[in-house]
């Protein structure tokens, strides 16, 4: 075009890049505390995450314990029980995932891969974190407010969410849980803007859309679904709490409780599962895209090749966040919805599987005749291909209403969904850490700890998850306290439930050495460089590692798409986003 | 939940446009070099902070169409009796309109340049909003008075719970009035001030418009005008 000046080598000249004016801190806490910079309100961000995320580990092993070897503990009552359920799915699935994905890795990697020097609402982020962490705080109160946490089941069902039967109902708890979802809500919003916003505007010049990294379009899509289905959550909360305070009966039907006829009456409890899960079913994807963007670059890079069908993966994130706002009833098959509704939400569901699929098809495509490295990162990518295919795969199973019915409510809907949105994001974060902890601190994790963790993790998420389809099967309900004497259940079935929670404790400890690995490297590991796995992406292309506050010297400018690997006759296997290169080195030249 | 689809339908349809200017279709692998990017200066023709309050605006959207969703699903319930509309928020009305045409003259004011018309409008936008909302408690007062109380019916208890919300959203708003108004009294109005004060402007007639779609479902009209599109669909 006419307004491009360009040097003698087809470089732009850095003139017309306008440059941002940046705050800048003046005191060690403005710096490291109340920062503004994004990339400290990420570190703040995965810590907190992971933090309360080993409080919900621990309730894991407490609920194991109990399943295992049913009334062996005496601390652990039906009550405790239900409250460690529900601490640890809420706990995992937002303040940990949501969390994780959106705050840590949004935060840090938005600005850096777009190559920006920030994100365009610094206050506002930083706002975000402290909100988030007053969020967390009032949740991780609960478990100390009289009482107890709730024990309603993470999707918090009225009416016996707040009724005297439930831990938490009558007492602090689940107003408790009910401020911090609200929490969470406002905080995220702020970031959310950020993180859109800092997309739309921030990116640099050359960076089209379609030159995203795959990362950047994941958490994208995840943040503007984020924010529209919040609300949905929101709306549930305020509603829920007006019924427990004020008395109104929004979702409370007339109800006897003690033999005692309450206030309440022509509430709809169906209407609270339609809001919730209106925010539920997009909140699987919230999780599962920035997984499915960030383990297309993992594969790329430590397969040293461009990714398979880079536009169709962006359409199917696109399509995939679209369709997952009109599938949220099929959560709802036995809540006694029109049958012809949920035929609607059995085809929408199926039609989802589409776009998935074509993605998996397009990671295994990547990997075809790849040079494949078996790095740590690339070891979890692979294990979260594998995880993710099986834990779809009982999707479909559970997304027909015919199938669904008889297993609703069993274990294998548990192990249904810790594959397909527990393990499966959790393996991508860990890869993900594996492969960004040297940019973040110039240094390298420790192999040996990352392959004893990977190898626990992988091989033992298995021996938790896939018996527990067999149990489901066998009909094996799921949220009881214990089993009893039952004529379908075998002896069998006893055993292998002690066997998963054997398995359970040990993946868990596992983790600590992933933790361990995480402090000791910061000063010990091994001094990594710039660019350790000769990515093209522009956060390896900093002036400096760890990258400094506004993250360059000179504004990148972008020349190329994210996966140029092993482009013919290009004299090294990657060529990096920033480098101008000439034309001829492309892959239509060499084709 | 069908408004709050048609809702999102509506933001679906913009991001597609959005989406459609944004060359999906190129095949990035092919393309090295500048000429592709369809921002040569590698800049946006938007404030990033229009563009912020504008996907906030949607946020706020998305919430409001659920609370009006949630309203339409526990209406067909048989415990429902219409909470009848006391006649001050019709004055209420008239003075949030007010406020937004106020807000409106203050950014004209400020784009020509009249610094002292803009600073007295956005005062007086100030107070339109006060009264709104002293306003609103006085609607809320007559209410309880003549006995709707909240929990009473869940109409009563949608409209405290509605209105209530949409006053904290103003009150957000007039927040960020003040803001304003501190930040341009001592100072020529530039065009950063300018900024602020047409994001105040759309703030406001974003919230008039909420506030006239939550009248319309309040007085009835608008589940009469689903009634009656029903009636043209079957």
């Amino acid at each position: 075009m006419v307004d491009i000046r360009s040097g003698t080598d087809g470089a732009l000249e850095h003139a017309e890049v306008e440059d941002v004016e940046l705050y800048h801190p003046h005191s060690w806490w403005t710096r490291y505390v109340f920062s503004q910079d994004a990339k400290i309100i990420a570190v703040q961000y995965a810590s907190t995450a992971i933090a309360i995320g080993m409080v919900a580990l621990v309730l894991s092993w407490l609920m194991r314990l109990q399943l295992g070897y049913p009334g062996a503990f005496a601390f652990i009552d039906a009550e405790r029980y239900y409250q460690f359920i529900t601490m640890h799915g809420m706990i995992m699935v937002i303040y940990l995932l949501t969390a994780l994905f959106l705050g840590g890795f949004g935060n840090y990697l938005i600005p850096l891969m777009l190559g920006a020097r920030d994100m365009v609402f610094p206050y506002a982020n930083m706002l975000s974190y402290w909100i988030y962490l007053l969020a967390v705080l009032v949740l991780a109160a609960s478990f100390f407010a009289p009482g107890g946490p709730t024990g309603a089941g993470w999707t918090l069902y009225p009416p016996q969410a707040v009724l005297s039967g439930t831990p938490g109902g009558k007492d602090w708890g689940i107003l408790l849980m009910l401020s911090s979802l609200i929490l969470f809500i406002i905080g995220f919003t702020m970031g959310g803007l950020n993180y859109v916003v800092t997309v739309l505007q921030g990116r640099a010049r050359g960076m089209t859309l379609m030159r995203m990294p795959l990362t950047i379009w994941g958490i994208f899509t995840a943040t503007v679904m984020a924010l529209l289905a919040f609300p949905a959550l929101f709306v549930a909360c305020v509603m829920m709490m007006f019924d427990r305070v004020l008395g109104t009966s929004f979702f409370m039907p007339a109800i006897v409780e003690m033999g005692e006829q309450l206030q309440h009456g022509g509430g709809s409890p169906i209407l609270f599962q339609h809001l919730f899960w209106f925010f539920g079913h997009p909140e699987v994807y919230i999780v599962a895209l920035p997984a499915f963007g960030i383990v297309s670059d993992l594969i790329s890079t430590h397969a040293r090749k461009n990714i398979f069908g880079y536009r169709m993966m962006v359409w199917a994130i696109v399509i995939i966040g679209a369709l997952s706002f009109v599938v949220w009833a099929h959560h709802m098959y036995v809540s006694g919805m029109n049958p012809y509704f949920g035929f609607f939400f059995a085809t929408t569901t199926l039609i989802i599987a589409v776009p998935t699929a074509l993605k998996v098809y397009n990671w295994v495509l990547t990997l075809w005749r790849g040079d494949i490295h078996l790095t740590l990162p690339m070891l979890f990518a692979l294990a979260f291909i594998v995880t993710f295919v099986n834990g779809g795969l009982t999707g479909l199973f559970l997304g027909n209403v015919v199938v669904d019915v008889p297993l609703s409510d069993t274990m294998f809907v548990v192990a249904h969904f810790h594959m397909v949105m527990g393990v499966a994001p959790i393996l991508v974060i860990f890869g993900a850490i594996y492969h960004w902890y040297p940019k973040v601190t110039g240094r390298m994790l420790n192999e040996a700890m990352g392959q004893l963790h990977f190898w626990i993790t992988f091989v033992g998420a298995y021996l938790i998850f896939f018996p527990m389809h067999y149990l489901g099967l066998i009909g094996v309900p799921r949220r009881y306290y214990e089993m009893g004497e039952t004529a379908f259940m075998p002896a069998s079935a006893h055993t292998l439930n002690e066997f998963i929670t054997i398995a359970a404790l040990i993946v868990g400890a596992a983790q600590i050495v992933f933790l361990f690995n995480l402090v000791w490297c910061i000063r010990h590991g091994r001094d990594a460089g710039g660019n350790p796995w000769r990515a093209t992406t522009l956060e390896w292309q900093t002036p400096e590692t760890p990258p400094r506050h506004g993250n360059w010297k000179e504004l990148p400018v972008v020349y190329r798409w994210a996966y140029d690997y092993s482009v013919p006759g290009a004299p090294e296997d990657f060529i990096p986003q920033n480098q101008p290169g000439p034309d001829n080195l492309t892959r239509e030249a060499a084709t | 939940m069908s408004v709050t689809l048609i809702f999102l339908a509506v933001v679906a349809a913009i991001a597609g446009w959005w989406l459609s200017q944004q060359r999906m279709m190129s095949k990035p692998w092919l393309e090295v070099g500048h000429h592709h990017d369809p921002r040569p200066q590698g800049r946006h023709p938007i404030e990033p902070a229009k563009l912020g309050l504008g996907v906030f605006l949607a946020v706020v959207g998305a919430l409001f169409t659920l609370f009006i969703s949630a309203y339409f699903m526990r209406m067909a319930s048989t415990d429902w009796w219409s909470t009848p509309m006391p006649k001050l928020l019709w004055v209420n009305t008239a003075v949030l309109a007010t406020g937004s045409l106020l807000l409106h003259a203050a950014k004209v004011s400020a784009e020509h340049h009249r610094d002292d018309a803009s600073r007295t409008a956005l005062i007086a936008a100030l107070a339109a909003g006060l009264a709104f909302l002293v306003g609103q408690v006085f609607a809320w007062r007559e209410l309880t008075d003549a006995g709707y109380l909240l929990a009473g019916n869940p109409a009563n208890s949608f409209f405290y719970m509605i209105t209530g919300m949409h006053g904290l959203h103003i009150v957000g708003g007039l927040v960020a009035l003040t803001r304003t108004i501190l930040a341009t009294r001592a100072r020529p109005i530039d065009e950063r001030a300018t900024l602020s004060i047409t994001l105040c402007a759309t703030y406001w007639h974003f919230m008039l418009a909420v506030w006239l779609v939550l009248f319309g479902l309040f007085s009835g009209w608008a589940s009469d005008f689903i009634d009656l599109c029903r009636q043209i669909l079957t």
